[in-house]
């Protein structure tokens, strides 16, 4: 059978659509392959990349992925750690070890260091295929965020809101004189002048309205120039230096299928205590 | 943290703005359509900004109360649906629907909207009911206000189905349109912090203070009240918060009176 | 011809829509004829209680609710009948063939599907909303699922039922649900008397019709998303 493509480059494709007839097509991330043909698995937009296909996903609520730098908020407070919401079905648990490198003896207060409430920049630093997700506060960024808020927005778009390198966030806090954390999750926080952090506001639902056109840089620069007006300029206080998280083309990766197993391989070495299956560790 | 976001939107009150943009006595754009389900014998559909709801009119035949065997009644239920938020959950009406629907009923009832009297068929054994429900499409905040405009479009565009002194035939609506008699207008106002808002968003609702809701008459004269929220509210701060209402209110009344 | 025109495997005019509930995770509305459906899906979120959770997948959760002035003829009380708890079960078995709920262990998906005016066809209607939802909720999906109800009377097989067609003495109701990629049957109930022979008649133009429906449907997903299409991905 000769292979054929059945949908053009950049196309919205529906769950069950057939993509491609043939073999000689290789299905990537969103799609996969049943018989001859290639299948979308969920609602997505259809990347022709030579002989992969793949779907960029439009929506859809977070799910967990190690590595990923996320905001989340402590709901709940347990012997050894807190429940932190990060946005997706999934609590995320961060460990006393994982927060802070003071000794805390047994019964100690926790909420001196998180409280109810509190929204924190935090790592994934592990997911099980049961979703039991493991959150840190070791490393460069991680940290509570105190006032400003937080808006959501579609965590798919995230890559495009940060930009390459961080560019397309640094062009909006450069030009609002804003605080602003992107969360892999969708979540984002914000802090400036009111004025500003309303022109900031709309240039990142402008990119996540328009996340995949053409020029998208160009088109916040241009919204950005004509509301200049707007902003009012301010000093801006020195900030801890702030990591962006390493990769941005989070799409770029294989989602986890079902029947995947988490790698033990690339798990950090054990050390004593830690027993990262164990489900009822927090209970 | 919903107390770092009250300090943010006090923060932004100070300047004048609200967190969404908008000045603090400023309404989102207001729609309503009527006429939107068939199978009512009135309905419409209301839209403050992202708000969405939907208020249907079905007349039935019943007996009157013993103590005004020539009235007939209105009765107003209200359905906070789960499709509506993620707040909602399914279930019988929560006290939040009630209270909707109870607030919604007063400001009919007792601008005497609809005439009682003129919904009587047969003094001490026959009257209309008129039940309006409202049910939530999407809840952006503010749902206090679409609904008693909601009320009021499906009730102004309701017609009484045919009846033959026996049964009600649903299938066939008359001409003849509801005794409406009046046309309050539902305005809500917040105190959050030194603050006072109209139309609050989801955020906002969750960090007020104390809120009135004040049905409005044609006249200008008040029909009905309710004071929400948890922090109790001085004399001076009840007459801003009517003032702003009676004033908001005319800007409602056009949407209303278009129909 | 039929009493409103149309041809025996004639549908009525459709609309749908996807993304019409901003607070919704995923959200379609599916109209035929005067038959509305509005759904709504919240998830996969969080499911309490805990014992309720499944490690292996997540849930689903159906709810079908008429609005309380959305019946032909007497107010429909609100609070669920047994009809819409059934219908809620049915709607649920007719989707979760094309979900791939274990890839939300623990998780909960719930759809809500509501009715401003109905006149037949509803858990149909309700199906094919609750179906464009599902994918605006950009959940891990094998296929969308459409449906149709057809009638079956004196030999004469009528494709999308009204209510007026429905309630001629003798009328068969059958509504069917099928999965538009491998023709598979997820919904399949029968109101009425008809020989077997006949059935397989009906279920095949319930498919042909199904068809349809599926290009409406997924027109109307790919529109919500039409912007984006335009444009180069850098």
């Amino acid at each position: 059978m000769e292979s054929k493509l059945l949908i053009q480059d950049k196309e919205i494709a529906v769950p069950g659509e057939i993509l491609a007839e043939g073999m000689d097509f290789v299905p990537g991330p969103g799609t996969y392959r049943i018989g001859e043909t290639i299948v979308a698995s969920r609602l997505g937009l259809v990347q022709v990349d030579g002989r992969a296909l793949k779907l960029i996903p439009m929506s859809g609520k977070y799910m967990p992925k190690r590595d990923d730098t996320i905001i989340g908020q402590v709901v709940d407070i347990l012997f050894s750690g807190w429940r932190v919401d990060i946005n997706s079905a999934y609590p995320g648990m961060l460990n006393i070890k994982d927060a802070t490198s003071d000794f805390v003896s047994k019964g100690a207060d926790l909420t001196q260091y998180y409280t109810f409430g509190d929204y924190i920049v935090t790592k994934i630093t592990n997911v099980t295929s049961q979703k039991l997700v493991d959150l840190s506060m070791r490393g460069p960024g991680l940290k509570k965020l105190k006032g400003g808020r937080i808006i959501s927005v579609n965590p798919s778009k995230v890559p495009r809101i940060i930009g390459k390198q961080g560019s397309m966030v640094s062009l909006i806090k450069e030009a609002t004189y804003s605080r602003i954390t992107v969360g892999q999750n969708g979540l984002i926080w914000i802090d400036g002048e009111p004025e500003n952090e309303l022109v900031a506001i709309e240039a990142i639902r402008k990119i996540e309205n328009e996340a995949h056109l053409a020029g998208l840089t160009e088109k916040v620069k241009e919204f950005l120039d004509a509301n200049k007006s707007r902003i009012k300029e301010v000093e801006m206080k020195p900030e801890e230096p702030e990591e962006q998280p390493e990769r941005f083309e989070r799409f770029d990766r294989e989602r986890p299928r079902y029947g995947d197993r988490p790698r033990y391989n690339d798990r950090p070495p054990r050390r004593e205590g830690d027993r990262p299956f164990n489900r009822r560790r927090f209970s | 943290m919903m107390y770092d976001l009250k300090e943010h939107v006090i923060k932004f009150l100070q300047r004048g703005l609200r967190v969404d943009g908008r000045k603090p006595l400023e309404y989102r754009d207001i729609s309503i359509e009527t006429g939107i389900t068939k199978n009512a014998e009135g309905s419409a559909r209301v839209k403050i900004g992202e708000t969405e709801l939907i208020v249907g009119v079905k007349m039935e035949v019943g007996s009157p109360y013993p103590d005004t065997p020539a009235e007939g009644t209105i009765i107003v239920g209200a359905e906070l649906l789960p499709l509506s938020s993620p707040e909602f959950e399914a279930g019988p009406p929560d006290i939040q629907a009630i209270e909707l629907a109870r607030v919604v009923d007063r400001g009919i009832r007792e601008s005497r909207a609809v005439s009682f009297k003129k919904l009587c068929i047969e003094p001490g054994k026959k009257i209309w009911m008129c039940v309006i429900d409202v049910v939530t499409v999407n809840d952006a905040g503010n749902l206090f206000d679409a609904a008693a405009l909601g009320a009021m479009a499906a009730l102004k565009t309701a017609r009484f189905p045919e009846y033959d002194g026996e049964k009600v035939n649903y299938k066939k609506l008359t001409d003849k349109g509801l005794p409406i008699e009046e046309e309050p207008i539902s305005v809500t106002v917040l105190k959050i912090g030194e603050h006072f808002i109209v139309d609050p968003s989801t955020e906002e609702e969750k960090v007020y203070d104390a809120r009135l809701t004040v049905a409005i008459m044609s006249n200008g004269d008040l029909c009905a009240l309710q004071k929400g929220g948890d922090a109790a509210v001085t004399e001076e701060e009840i007459s801003q918060m009517i003032g702003i209402a009676v004033d908001k209110s005319k800007e409602l009344r056009k949407h209303l009176s278009a129909i | 011809m039929r009493s409103d025109g149309r041809k025996d495997d004639e549908l009525r005019p459709v609309t749908a829509k996807a993304g019409i509930i901003k607070r919704a995770d995923g959200s379609g509305y599916f109209k035929v004829g005067n038959t509305e459906a509005y759904a709504a899906v919240y998830g996969p979120r969080n499911l309490y209680p805990k014992f309720m959770q499944n490690p292996e997948r997540g849930i689903l959760r159906c709810s079908y609710n008429m609005m309380p002035f959305s019946g032909a003829g007497e107010r429909v009380r609100p609070g669920g009948s047994r009809r819409s708890k059934e219908i809620s079960l049915v709607t649920e078995k007719a989707l979760l063939p094309v979900l791939e709920l274990s890839e939300y262990p623990n998780s909960v998906v719930d759809i809500f599907i509501e009715f401003p005016q109905t006149d037949a066809g509803t858990r149909c209607a309700g199906i094919c909303a609750a179906s464009i939802a599902l994918a605006d909720a950009g959940l891990v999906m094998k296929d969308l699922v459409s449906a149709v109800a057809v009638g079956y009377n004196k030999g004469r097989i009528l494709v999308d039922v009204s209510k007026e067609e429905e309630d001629i003495e003798g009328m068969t109701d059958i509504p069917v649900a099928v999965l538009p990629r491998t023709g598979k049957i997820s919904l399949l109930q029968m109101d009425g008397q008809i020989p077997p022979a006949e059935l397989q008649k009906a279920v095949a133009m319930a498919k042909e019709a199904s068809r349809k429906l599926y290009e409406i449907q997924k027109q109307a997903l790919k529109d919500k998303y039409h912007s984006f299409e335009v444009g180069e991905l850098r």
